[in-house]
């Protein structure tokens, strides 16, 4: 019996924003090999801070660095130890314990080929798959879907799908089709959307500043005493930090909660419909957020708030996938990286290498794939960011080739155009 | 006008009509003022002719008939049940969609907001809004005629003369029905008599409160219980009625016979026309052409209009008779109204608009719209009072914190392929603060670039 895929109502598309873009077929070579591959892309849009996510606390450097800002195994709160020189954020108990499972890897000091710092254009440059930016209308893991040979559509129905969306990112634009699903909750304007906003008032509308400052406060003192309806219970995600727990009212919701809910309700249910017979096999989502130019907050604060919600999205995938899991790539990325070092507002600043995350049940994982460029000055990339020495394009035409089977050729010409340099890294998933 | 043409391209779009949409301001700069008098030069600019749209009997014909059926539906429901005896059975299900009266009003605000959306400037839509909430009407009370009213009553004449307007206004169902006056009876009428009831003074109230002169320009109470005797018997055709049902009805039956005096005039005339005639001397006041000229400036231009302009519209409004082309022209042709400064907050409506209009972001659907206005608190057609919305910053401040929710969805819907930096030319043009720039420049998405442009205080003042 074929079962429909859902098919989201006008309004729901609407209205909705954050979008679950996917390819509804299998591909036909990996299906020869007996494996039905499922593959999700996270963009983090605004660039993550990939020495805060999973620190070096093995270089002599890094204190010097980030002092009592950096990451360290005595904490507080103590980072998670991953290899005898890598740790991962504290606010990242799921995806330790899948790195511990031998079932996320952590590609570091890796980059886009975008040298420059506009989010724009980086966000263009790593979802074209081209070497410079506003050169594509369309993204590379469209470009990869169309080289594949499909072993028929799953849901002989499923074009029905295809044909509504609203706006589609770079990263899925293209010949093939793709199909859309909207998540029915929103995201919400982030903090920091209403601090630059505010920011912004101030300097051109005092009287729009004051208004915005002042309901600012109440919706906080709003959700402080519980004020805001409806309340649903939270299910406690598994490991939280304990501490938060004790010291919260078990009502009380956490601050960034809504971003959490929202993370991981849009990834659990693009696993959810993955892991169908009928679904689609390949999606990407973005999760917005992650400049953090002032108070980042990396072990408690904004950025361990938003940490702490993409490991929600990765555990909420890895449940939502069910079986289907074991033969899953989520592969985790963002624009570009940030300053090594804390800036003048204890945040960063638009920098370069930064962390890429390979997380599944498919993927051979329990490692740091790092060629550390160290950190002292003469090491940085103009004396101020984390200096690449692993190119994003290498791990994701190693993911594709491997993983979903897309030709070699086709990679090297029209997936990642210009990208000889960036040989495809092999065995990063078991076949 | 100041020495920047590009600059006033912006400013007569933002202030004077429904935002920039595509290259309106590049457009507009070789002449922003002759685009905007050139709008007022044709004299169905405003009219929605739209056969799909039906007319106020119409309306009441179908709608009457509808709940007819839905009532039968549910005896015949109730007696099968009670037929079966099944005390379990579950109630009977309610239709699914919209009944009638609200597809109607959606239709109706699709057309009323495709109107704003496609407009050159929307100078002509901006005065339509205007008079529409001037002369309100509330969905609460009279949901399926909103739509019509507004065509039938409001647009016909936004290009005409007040009087007509006005008698359009008042003598329309909706009205009739919103401000009670479709049941008000002289108590000296033949119905009043039998059924022992009298006047409704409500309509008569607010029509010299507010919409002619204006609250405390020296009538009394007795003016308003005689000016009710007056349009006593102004009624409606009961809707059951096949032919006319639902339209007006000038009741003599119901009419208080003999002659009244109002504002000092007294008024002899027999039946309908005697109505007609105190509008039209209500029309002609002096202190009606101040409240208009006060409220129109106090719209377009500043909370505390500069006198200048004021004057100026008072002027023209006595001098042409009220004509509202005439009142339009001067409003456009006074220096005052372009050099003020930009302080003026749009309202929810106007500034939905404009988002639409800036970042092309249109849905076929008109409910996220309706729900975004409902959201900020200026929900269509449904004011809170028949004062209308307020038209002063003070009541819409405090909504802006809702507008960065809306404004962020909207930009989530925004094309990729729209680069934000270039939708601040499109939306703003020379409007835009080095701030805002750069405040657009550096957000950290797409997205938040244009939430950013859309919150930013130059796209929200006019």
């Amino acid at each position: 019996m074929a079962i429909k895929l859902h098919a989201p109502s006008r309004r729901e598309l609407l209205l909705s924003s954050g979008v679950l873009f996917a390819w509804t077929c299998v591909p036909k070579l990996a299906l020869a090999e007996g494996r039905d591959p499922r593959l999700l892309v996270f963009i983090l849009r605004g660039a993550l801070d990939g020495l805060a996510a999973v620190a070096p606390v093995g270089d002599p450097d890094w204190i010097r660095l980030r002092g009592n800002q950096g990451l360290s195994l005595q904490g507080p709160p103590a980072a998670l130890p991953l290899n005898g020189f890598f740790a991962l954020n504290p606010a990242m108990p799921n995806l330790h314990r899948m790195y511990k499972a031998g079932h996320a890897t952590i590609v570091h000091a890796v980059s886009s080929p975008y040298r420059d710092r506009s989010h724009f254009d980086g966000q263009d440059v790593l979802e074209s798959g081209l070497t410079r930016p506003g050169a594509s209308e369309s993204g590379w893991l469209n470009r990869a879907l169309a080289s594949l040979v499909p072993a028929g559509n799953v849901n002989p129905k499923g074009r029905e799908a295809f044909a509504v969306g609203p706006i589609t990112p770079l990263v899925v634009r293209g010949a093939a089709p793709v199909m859309s699903w909207t998540p029915p909750r929103l995201p919400p304007p982030t903090d920091d959307m209403v601090m630059r906003l505010l920011d912004l008032y101030r300097h051109t509308d005092p009287a729009l500043a004051h208004v915005l400052e002042e309901r600012r406060d109440l919706a906080a003192i709003a959700r402080e005493d519980g004020m805001l309806q409806p309340q649903r219970p939270q299910p406690h995600p598994p490991g939280p930090p304990a501490q938060q727990t004790q010291m919260r009212p078990p009502n009380r919701p956490v601050p960034g909660e809504a971003q959490r809910r929202y993370f991981a309700e849009s990834a659990g249910a693009a696993a959810k419909f993955l892991a169908r017979p009928d679904g689609p096999r390949i999606g990407a989502l973005s999760f917005d957020g992650w400049d953090t130019h002032a108070a980042e907050g990396a072990t408690n604060g904004r950025l361990s708030q938003l940490l702490g919600a993409l490991d929600g999205a990765l555990a909420a995938v890895e449940s939502g996938m069910g079986p289907a899991w074991n033969e899953t790539v989520v592969a985790v990325m963002t624009e570009f990286g940030r300053t090594a070092r804390i800036n003048g507002t204890d945040g960063t600043d638009h920098g370069t290498a930064t962390i890429a995350l390979l997380v599944g049940g498919t993927v051979r994982g329990g490692r740091v794939l790092a060629d550390w460029p160290g950190l002292k000055e003469s090491d940085l990339r103009d004396g101020r960011d984390l200096k690449p020495t692993t190119d994003l394009r290498a791990i994701l035409k190693g993911v594709l080739r491997d993983h979903v089977r897309v030709d070699e050729k086709a990679l090297a010409s029209t997936v990642f155009p210009d990208s000889a340099m960036a040989k495809a890294m092999g065995g990063l998933v078991t076949v | 006008m100041s020495a920047n043409p590009s600059l006033d391209a912006a400013l007569a779009l933002h202030r004077f009509g429904f935002g920039p949409r595509n290259n309106a301001i590049s457009k507009l700069a070789a002449d922003p003022r002759g685009a905007l008098l050139a709008e007022l030069d044709h004299p169905g600019a405003a009219l929605i002719q739209d056969p799909n749209l039906l007319d106020t009997g119409e309306i009441a014909r179908a709608v009457f008939d509808f709940r007819q059926e839905r009532k039968a539906v549910r005896f015949a429901q109730q007696a099968d049940q009670m037929m079966t005896a099944n005390a379990n059975a579950t109630p009977p299900a309610k239709p699914p969609g919209p009944g009638l009266p609200q597809q109607i009003y959606l239709a109706e605000a699709k057309a009323h907001f495709d109107r704003a959306l496609d407009a050159e400037t929307g100078f002509v839509e901006r005065l339509v809004w205007f008079w529409s909430n001037h002369f309100c009407v509330s969905a609460d009370k009279v949901h399926p005629y909103v739509g019509a009213f507004e065509r039938e009553a409001i647009r016909p004449h936004v290009l005409g003369h007040f009087a007509d307007m006005l008698l359009a206004v008042e003598s329309h169902p909706a009205m009739l029905l919103y401000l009670d006056n479709a049941h008000s009876m002289g108590p000296d009428s033949i119905a009043g008599h039998n059924q022992h009831k009298g006047i409704n003074e409500n309509l008569a109230r607010e029509i010299m409160e507010l919409h002619t002169l204006g609250v405390r320009t020296g009538y009394s109470q007795a003016d308003v219980t005689n000016f009710a005797n007056v349009i006593s018997g102004w009624s409606i055709f009961p809707p059951r009625d096949q032919e006319n049902g639902g339209e007006f009805n000038f009741n003599a039956r119901m009419h208080e016979p003999g002659p009244q005096t109002v504002a000092g005039h007294t008024y002899a005339g027999m039946g309908f026309d005697q109505g007609a005639a105190v509008l039209l001397d209500l029309a002609r006041n002096p202190a009606t052409a101040k409240h208009i000229a006060t409220k129109l400036a106090r719209h377009f231009v500043a909370d505390d209009p500069p006198p200048q302009l004021v004057e100026a519209l008072r002027a023209s409004f006595v001098k042409s008779d009220g004509d509202l082309r005439e009142l339009a022209r001067t409003l456009l042709l006074s220096p005052e109204a372009w050099a003020a400064p930009r302080s003026k907050l749009k309202r929810p409506g106007e500034w939905l608009v404009a988002t639409a209009r800036a970042t092309g972001v249109r849905s076929p659907d008109v409910r996220p719209l309706l729900n975004a206005q409902n959201m900020l608190g200026e929900p269509l057609w449904r004011p809170p009072a028949p004062k209308g919305f307020d038209d002063v910053n003070a009541a819409w401040m405090d909504g802006i914190a809702q507008r960065l929710e809306i404004a962020n969805q909207v930009a989530h819907r925004v094309s990729p392929a729209d680069d934000p930096r270039a939708l601040v030319d499109t939306a703003l043009g020379p409007l835009a603060s080095a701030e805002t720039r750069q405040a657009v420049a550096r957000a950290e998405t797409r997205p938040e670039a244009v939430a950013m442009l859309l919150m930013s205080a130059e796209f929200q003042r006019r």
